[in-house]
């Protein structure tokens, strides 16, 4: 049986766990707000983004000669998967799901004889990832230093990726991140961002009229494809931020019920036990005296 | 009361304005324009410059930098990379930044340092002689 001191002891360390994990999920709930709200704000420039271009590509539609960042390179046998995970811990299946998706992605690109480059945002996707394909891993971004998510903070990796696109290193790039959905689900998306595609249903109906273009429809779309693809980055930073805090509430909140439970359970072992020692104690006193 | 156009100025990190006006004077590149209500649709690119926003007797002047206009039948939207109200520059401070950034790019140890600091350089000189056009 295990002795008192040793229950003490055990009671009082999971007590302090779970205020540990009481106060993480906490600061995640306040923190998943403002990153909430960001995500929110930037909403709308990322929409309209979409349905502009979704209506320039649908005009330049068999073209030849259009941008390669809209058409393609005519090939796809390097695939580059940019995967974006948190830089902390302790957010539930945050990064594993993420992850995972990922590596499914990977291993069918791989069975189909593609060849497959990784770049990876976050320093937890990174070292799991590092398990499998270490080989495979051509980048890193470090985003630990950033305490808010600024457009600033995207553009490095955005032209990154542009500048690899231009030197033909890879010629589809896929991104995966968790679009926020809720503290309680957080969906694993995979966005095809190079060459980009556009959901028919955004193009917005001119009413029989044509857009007149300043600079022309080219020059237009070469300016915006590559901003476009840092806008999209960029989304799906703030998507995941959100994500990463609603995921870690999520966890910390179950963390703190279930230290709850395991203090219940270990302080009715204690008194249990308590009051085990004490009828022995007895028993050992009363069948004493009634010995002598 | 006349119809008013419908104007909405977005920047990566949020919405600036969503509101129904009267005329927006666009800085576009090929020159400045401006929107009534029912323009026939447009795309273009803008320069660094100065948008008007007119709304009865109010005008509202903004600095914007980077991005892009459309006009469709539901109205203006104007994507910038950045946008600041005239009232909140500070150009002290911008000429401040402007010192800094020029003896970043004088210090700068590499080729990637270099671009950096050319890059905040550009940007500041850009918007301090938009300052200087409309001083």
């Amino acid at each position: 049986m295990a002795n008192l001191k040793d229950l003490r002891n055990r009671i009082a360390s999971v007590q302090s766990t779970q205020k540990i994990t009481k106060a993480m999920k906490m600061v995640a709930a306040s923190k998943l707000r403002r990153a909430q709200e960001a995500a929110e704000a930037a909403r709308p420039y990322a929409e309209r983004m979409e349905s502009v271009l979704a209506s320039l590509a649908s005009s330049m539609v068999g073209q030849v000669g259009g941008p390669k960042l809209l058409g393609g390179t005519g090939k796809d046998d390097v695939y580059l998967v940019v995967v974006a995970t948190s830089e902390r811990g302790l957010c539930g299946g945050f990064n594993t799901n993420i992850v995972k998706g990922a590596r499914l992605k990977i291993a069918r690109l791989l069975a189909e004889g593609k060849d497959v480059k990784i770049v990876t945002i976050g320093k937890k996707g990174a070292a799991s990832l590092r398990r499998d394909y270490k080989s495979r891993m051509i980048k890193h971004f470090d985003m630990s230093h950033v305490k808010r998510l600024g457009f600033s903070d995207a553009m490095p990796v955005a032209d990154y990726l542009l500048a690899a696109f231009e030197r033909g290193e890879f010629d589809v790039c896929t991104l995966f991140y968790a679009k926020f959905q809720s503290a309680l689900t957080q969906i694993v998306t995979d966005q095809q961002m190079i060459p980009a595609s556009f959901d028919a249903d955004k193009v917005v109906d001119l009413g029989g009229g044509a857009y007149d273009y300043e600079p022309d429809e080219t020059e237009i779309l070469e300016a915006l494809l590559p901003r476009n693809v840092g806008v999209q980055l960029f989304r799906a930073l703030l998507e995941n931020a959100a994500s990463e805090q609603g995921s870690r509430m999520t966890a910390m909140d179950n963390a703190t019920r279930n230290a709850g439970e395991m203090i219940d359970s270990l302080r009715t072992t204690y008194n249990r036990t308590r009051q085990a020692v004490i009828t022995n104690e007895l028993i050992e006193i009363i069948s004493g005296a009634e010995a002598i | 009361m006349a119809e008013k156009l419908h104007f909405e100025l977005v920047s990566p990190e949020r919405l600036l304005i969503s509101s129904d006006v009267d005329m927006v004077v666009v800085p576009g590149v090929e020159g400045d324009f401006g929107v009534l209500i029912n323009h026939a649709p447009a795309v273009s690119t803008l320069r660094t410059g100065i948008l008007h926003v007119y709304d009865g007797d109010d005008v509202q002047d903004l600095l914007v930098r980077g991005g892009f206009a459309e006009v469709n039948p539901n109205g203006l939207t104007i994507l910038a990379e950045e946008a600041t109200p005239m009232a909140d520059i500070d150009r002290a401070a911008l000429e401040a930044d402007l010192k800094n950034a020029n003896e970043d790019v004088a210090d700068a140890k590499n080729e990637q340092q270099l671009a950096d600091a050319n890059k905040v350089r550009d940007r500041l000189v850009e918007i301090l002689d938009v300052l200087d056009l409309v001083a």
